[in-house]
């Protein structure tokens, strides 16, 4: 039995040790927000945050998460800045890749909250989108930038 | 779409995609609209299989093509609120179930989504819905207020009197409106009356796409579902000759271990389970044909094939003569990998057989041709098989497959364990698992007169063929032209006088299938960097030098002068940099693009800047 903190909420999960967290969060816990792309931390679509910093949920076992605090889209609800500035600047179009898109830009604001473009392009180098997106998750990340609450924690 | 998630099967019915209904434009009703309808009796009502609208006012506009990023979640509720004179707020949508109401306009029996058509197919089919729906809604407020219908006008969700004081919503509307007789023969707009199309109107699918509420099929989450990973022969046509698998089944979680077409499946409670299971499979394959496939060889042999004629795709005059004449004579080979789509949500088929029927969630492109193989399998009616349309993490024409194999797995492998089946292919199946764009060799010759310009020009292209032996072979393949391999380079705009496009089918053997563009993904590249071996070696200017050949194509020149005014051709933006030009039309839209590129010591190639420009106008 593992405890994991995830959104806040307690969860006790029979599950091994070894298993990526990814997988856990998904069907354990049934929430679908992070998502399976590469399985080898290179593509960045399943990002989620652990004690506020961004990394691949496939890349850290359940039991390495075990005591620290796990954030997933789900857990930053609906009206976060980042969030808006996506839907401001219509940024996703198949979609896929956007949970991780905005943890990982969430994490960055929390860190530089006016980031360059050469800041942007360094921090999301890890979160491919197939679709293209780059140029609008740009100019959202600047329109969140430097907005009250736009920090690591939802 | 978040419904699926926990739901149990009963709920899953009460709330899914077929509620409600109406009526279609001379259409019978959708059989599952129609027992939906029948089952709850309140569901909100009108005009077509395409749109509803609720007492609540809400629109829902029900979508028959597949979202894959592409927008038609967007682009085709557009279509409908323009004629229906809608209030955009009030915009749902809705995926469709399969039915023939919903097949694809120009694609002759199918659903279906491909080929850059969503808009252009539907464009005719959803004004005329929107129109009728609000010709009725007029009739049923012009009948409440017994006044002519002429006296009353549909505008932003309400209809309102002329006398300017009455004015009743749709939704109040709705319920009378669907007692009445579809209009058949409906006028719609000119295109300056265009309120809707034209604007930009943000995504409906954004908001579930920044909470992580959009549904994919790989998020489907089904009562007693179980998880599947299939080993598939390392090579392409490869065999199980045999499999030990005493090994995974005793991998904790692993339930079962299925031998299907195309492998063996190891079903599991949970995805790392049953992967675990799947590297503790002991299988002997028989690697078939292809063992010894090597692109090396494969190149040689394509490039051999290039040097004899082909078939003929397309003639103007008289190659060999006109290359005779000319003054210079360029010759090129252009070879183009493999390619695979690696959309960022791996493939993934949900489906669980019953006894009495089957349900599939799955991101598809053909959602017929997908419902009927899982009829074939199981020995279902075809109306026992409920497909759900899922969102889609990329398409990229992957999800349009012929065979229908990533369906077929999950149909096959929940009928053998009799219980829900969610397949989940990794990255790796992804990519090593075939369906590629082709490979390609292209050979062309051409000859310059005095003047540099080209006189003759001969282009030879040898690849698979995608639709030969598939479904689609009947309306894309002609004389042994496969016009998916030839499109882009056989209806080449150049003014080439002496011309000849020609065609080799090279042997099948490697998966392919449509990619992106799919012939204009190699023959655009080609036919544009050829031009401009020309152009070098005529010593022009590779934009002037295009812009002498494409006379007659007023949008090509368009896009053309465009690009090279914005991009300020000649001076490059960046210093030290290179500029490089191309023109091209596919799909009905007209596109060119200035690049800047610069290259180093190394030969390392930099990309700085691209200027794009696209006519993509209604025509």
């Amino acid at each position: 039995m593992i405890s994991l903190n995830i959104n806040n909420k307690n969860y006790q999960v029979e599950v091994e040790a070894d298993v990526p967290l990814l997988w856990v969060i998904r069907e354990h816990v049934q929430l679908t927000g992070t998502k399976f792309g590469c399985g080898i931390g290179e593509c960045g679509a399943c990002t989620v945050q652990i004690d506020g910093e961004a990394m691949p949920s496939c890349q850290i076992t359940a039991k390495e998460a075990e005591g620290r605090k796990i954030t997933t889209i789900e857990g930053l609800g609906e009206g976060h800045p980042v969030q808006l500035a996506w839907i401001e600047e219509d940024v996703p179009q198949c979609g896929y890749c956007q949970s991780g898109q905005i943890l990982q830009a969430v994490s960055l604001l929390a860190a530089n909250p006016r980031p360059t473009d050469a800041d942007i392009d360094a921090a999301m180098n890890g979160n491919t989108c197939r679709c293209g997106t780059y140029p609008r998750i740009r100019r959202a990340i600047h329109r969140a930038a430097g907005k009250p609450g736009q920090g690591g924690k939802p | 779409m978040s419904w699926i998630i926990n739901l149990s099967r009963r709920e899953f019915c009460k709330s899914g995609a077929l509620l409600g209904g109406g009526l279609v434009l001379g259409i019978h009703l959708p059989a599952g609209l129609a027992a939906a309808q029948e089952a709850k009796t309140a569901a909100p009502i009108i005009p077509n299989a395409f749109i509803r609208i609720a007492p609540d006012d809400t629109v829902t506009i029900i979508i028959n093509k597949s979202e894959m990023g592409q927008g038609v979640y967007t682009s085709l509720p557009m279509l409908v609120a323009e004629e229906l004179e809608a209030d955009w707020q009030k915009i749902r949508i809705e995926p469709a179930p399969v039915d023939p109401v919903y097949n694809h306009t120009q694609w002759g029996g199918i659903m279906g989504t491909g080929g850059s058509t969503s808009v252009r197919s539907s464009w005719e089919q959803l004004s005329k819905a929107g129109a009728a729906a609000r010709i009725m809604l007029e009739q049923a407020a012009a009948a409440v207020w017994n006044v002519d219908a002429q006296s009353c006008r549909a505008e932003n969700g309400f209809v309102v009197h002329s006398d300017g004081k009455r004015r009743l919503s749709f939704g109040a509307l709705a319920e009378k409106a669907a007692q009445l007789a579809v209009p058949q023969d409906v006028a719609v707009k000119q295109a300056k009356d265009f309120k809707v199309l034209g604007t930009v109107k943000k995504r409906l699918d954004t908001p579930e796409k920044t909470n992580g509420k959009a549904l994919f099929a790989l998020d489907v989450m089904v009562p007693g579902m179980l998880t599947a990973v299939v080993a598939r022969p390392p090579v392409f046509g490869g065999t199980v000759v045999s499999v030990d698998d005493t090994a995974a089944r005793k991998v904790a979680g692993v339930k079962d271990v299925v031998r299907i077409d195309r492998g063996v499946a190891v079903v599991a409670d949970h995805f790392p389970a049953a992967e675990r299971g799947r590297q503790a499979l002991n299988i002997v394959w028989d690697e078939g044909a292809l063992a010894g496939l090597d692109s090396s060889i494969q190149l040689q042999q394509y490039r051999e094939t290039a040097a004899t004629p082909g078939a003929v795709a397309a003639q103007r005059g008289d190659f060999t003569a006109g290359l005779a004449r000319a003054a210079q004579k360029i010759e090129a080979e252009y070879h183009l990998p493999y390619l695979a789509h690696a959309p960022m949500e791996p493939l993934n088929c949900v489906a669980d057989v019953r006894p009495d029927g089957c349900e599939i969630w799955v991101g598809t492109q053909l959602q017929t041709t997908d419902r009927n193989a899982a009829a074939a399998i199981t020995g279902l009616p075809p109306e026992k098989v409920i497909l759900h349309t899922t969102y889609l993490g990329g398409g990229f024409g992957r999800r349009a497959v012929g065979d229908s194999h990533f369906v077929s797995e999950a149909v096959q492998i929940s009928k053998a364990v009799q219980a829900p089946v969610k397949v989940i292919w990794t990255r790796e199946d992804d990519i090593r698992g075939g369906y590629y764009r082709p490979a390609a060799l292209h050979a062309l010759v051409a000859g310059l007169g005095a003047d540099g310009m080209p006189v003759a020009m001969r282009h030879r292209i040898v690849s698979q063929s995608i639709v030969k032996g598939t479904p689609f072979e009947g309306g894309l393949m002609k004389n042994g032209i496969d016009d998916t391999a030839v499109e882009g380079a056989s209806d080449s705009p150049y003014a080439v006088a002496d011309f000849l496009a020609e065609y080799h089918m090279a042997p099948a053997g490697v998966p392919v299938l449509w990619w992106r563009s799919v012939g204009h993904s190699h023959t655009a590249f080609v036919k544009e960097s050829f031009i401009d071996e020309l152009a070098h070696a005529a010593r022009q200017d590779p934009y002037e030098y295009r812009r002498k050949l494409l006379a007659g194509h007023p949008r090509l020149l368009a896009v053309l002068d465009r690009a090279a005014r914005k991009a300020s051709w000649g001076k490059a933006s960046v210093p030290g940099a290179f500029q490089g030009i191309a023109v091209h039309e596919s799909f009905g839209s007209f596109i060119a693009q200035v690049a800047e590129v610069s290259v180093d010591k190394k030969g390392g190639v930099k990309v700085h800047r691209v200027v794009c420009t696209i006519w993509a106008n209604h025509l």
